[in-house]
């Protein structure tokens, strides 16, 4: 991996600019807040907590649920990191009002102005607090496919977190698409700080990217590793294995999981992933060739792993439809 | 416009609606009970006319659907027509009543269907949560129907392509097996194969927000499947059936010949395969 490809502070080396799309979506009706309206929102509810992990490095867990109304989207991981002259936010929660929350956090922390929000993939529990920045005159980074992921699904996301989280909630949430896309690895800075922008080939997505702050080494993994929570595949389940192999060798000393803890060893994290995935592999591809039906496959696949995992029943049947639409190409 | 014209313009419309503005405007689930009967008045008018009665087809036909589907785009669905009644079906027809293109695809039947019991599974987008049909055509032109329930939402404009680089390379690669018997009998008359189709199946409904066009339909709209000269089915298709179209079927085992198939989409491009056996 090209490990310094030290660019102008505050210049995206490297990098593939696209035109700022700002973006409004099929939400008729609805205007951006802006500051005022988030303020007021953190004030009436409990405080988007962050831990700083490592000097510099804040990272806020989401919980473990569904998106809804009492939780507004905030069921992932997000973070920033703080270098000498600005913010690089990584992932921004489920909607307007958390990104607002992650927002105030920050200022809470530091006044340094925030320069970046990089999304991790394109997931609404990771892109749909976007919005929060556009105030702040912020790049939005992405990897080289993640405009185009965003563009097939943002209005599915938009419909389905309304009607999940409802109007409230949903408020002033919309997809803001990348202004900046890392085809290949290209590092951002934040002022005597860098940070590694690390695209992957798909796995969870076909737009997973890692972002290492190389500084303390802490690596931003997004949903390639989920902790606790069932593992959601939306990209290739091949695919996902060859880059968890992969992990090993970037060089880390933390990582940050997309779901789970706010930190973990990138051994811990990475063992009962491949297990999963491993486990729904063996036994689809042993359910087709017994010329086993798809909706077999959905019923006894890695049942082994029912009890490891939260959220198992919301996620694992649908992992494994997709592993056996993959698969069965085989 | 001739009658024909006119045929040909309804058929297209129940197989890959245009209709985009009624996908937007009808995709919140839970209408009233009222509102699903119309919906299936105008549908089955428009499929089957207005004069013909179809009959619950109880013991005639068995549909499997799932009540609550895990991936909209892709809904696994069986129809299961018993020995007795197999040899006197033409015509089998599935249908999505909501959707908007409501025939997945219709199967009209050949001799190499077989005696026996006759199978057809395969996957289908579901766009809001609706009834899923099954209606047989029977050789006296009696239509039998049996209805499921399927909770699903968003299969239609969702992209089912989870690697959208990968899914345009592939596009026309073809996968024809027979199965394995799941009973040694030694005098099976029926046999069992399946057929996958790389496919993006574009129902016209998914946009490219990057240029806010809608990417142009474009599905498998022809299959025909035989055994040696032998038809065993020939299917129109639409948009409601899933990417990478799959379908695993019944034919007739003492037909002498090779099972072959070939696939026509919308842009007339031809695909074909003929059956790799099982450990060869
Ligand atoms: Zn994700």
């Amino acid at each position: 991996m090209k490990k310094n490809g030290a660019g102008m502070p505050g210049q995206p080396t490297g990098i593939g600019r696209r035109k700022a799309i700002g973006f409004l979506l099929a939400v008729a009706g609805w205007t951006v807040a802006g500051g005022a309206s988030a303020g007021k929102a953190v004030a009436k509810t409990r405080k988007f907590g962050v831990l700083e992990i490592a000097d510099g490095v804040f990272v806020h867990r989401g919980k473990h649920d569904l998106q809804r109304a009492d939780n507004y989207g905030d069921i992932s991981n997000c973070g920033f990191v703080v270098g000498q002259s600005g913010v690089g936010v990584i992932d921004t929660s489920g909607s307007f009002r958390a990104g607002g929350q992650l927002r105030e956090a920050i200022r809470r922390h530091t006044d340094k102005p925030i320069r970046y929000v990089i999304n991790t993939h394109m997931h609404p529990d990771h892109v749909l607090g976007n919005a929060a920045f556009k105030q702040d005159g912020v790049q939005f980074v992405g990897h080289s496919k993640l405009a185009r992921a965003l563009a097939a699904r943002g209005e599915r996301y938009l419909s389905a977190a309304r009607q999940a989280m409802g109007e409230k909630a949903f408020a002033g949430t919309e997809i803001v698409l990348p202004t900046v896309t890392a085809e290949s690895p290209v590092i951002l800075d934040l002022g005597n700080r860098q940070l590694a922008l690390l695209p992957q080939t798909t796995a969870h997505t076909d737009n997973d990217l890692m972002i290492r702050d190389e500084t303390t080494k802490t690596l931003f993994v997004g949903d390639l590793i989920f902790s606790g929570h069932t593992p959601a595949l939306d990209g290739s389940i091949l695919g996902w294995v060859e880059v968890l192999k992969n992990l090993g060798k970037v060089e880390a000393n933390r990582i940050v999981p997309g779901h789970g803890p706010e930190m973990m060893k990138l051994g811990d994290a990475s063992k009962p992933m491949l297990r999963y995935l491993n486990a729904v592999i063996a036994d689809v591809r042993k359910i087709i060739a017994q010329d086993g039906t798809i909706n077999e496959a959905m019923a006894r696949a890695a049942q082994q792993e029912r009890e490891r995992w939260e959220l198992f029943d919301d996620f694992h049947r649908r992992n494994v439809s997709a592993a056996f639409a993959e698969l069965e190409w085989e | 416009m001739t009658p024909a014209d006119g045929a040909a313009h309804a058929r297209n419309t129940l197989f890959a609606s245009v209709a985009v503005a009624l996908c937007m405007a009808v995709s919140m689930p839970g209408a009233v009970a009222g509102e699903d009967a119309e919906i299936w008045q105008s549908v089955r008018s428009d499929v089957f006319g207005d004069e013909r009665k179809i009959a619950d087809g109880s013991g005639k036909l068995k549909l499997e659907a799932p009540y609550r589907a895990e991936d909209a785009a892709i809904v696994p669905i069986t129809v299961t027509i018993p020995a007795s009644i197999a040899p006197k079906v033409r015509k089998l027809t599935l249908l999505v009543e909501k959707n908007p293109a409501p025939v997945v695809a219709a199967f009209k039947f050949g001799e190499a269907a077989g005696l026996g019991e006759r199978r057809i599974s395969t996957r289908v987008r579901v766009d809001m949560y609706s009834n899923v049909r099954a209606v047989i055509e029977m050789a006296d032109g009696s239509l039998h129907m049996q209805t499921k329930f399927v909770k699903a939402a968003g299969g239609c404009s969702a992209p089912a392509l989870k690697d959208m680089d990968a899914a345009l390379a592939s596009i026309g690669k073809m996968k024809l097996r027979a199965l394995q018997p799941k009973t040694q009998q030694s005098s099976r008359p029926i046999s069992e194969a399946q057929v996958m189709v790389k496919h993006p199946n574009y129902s016209g409904m998914q946009m490219n927000q990057l240029t806010g066009l809608y990417i142009p339909a474009k599905f498998v709209e022809h299959m025909e499947v035989r055994k040696g000269d032998a038809v065993v089915f020939e299917m129109e298709g639409g948009i409601s059936l899933s990417t990478d179209p799959n379908i695993r079927f019944t034919y007739s085992s003492k037909i002498e010949g090779p099972l072959s198939v070939s696939v026509r989409d919308t842009d007339k491009r031809a695909f074909k395969a003929v059956a790799v056996a099982k450990g060869s």
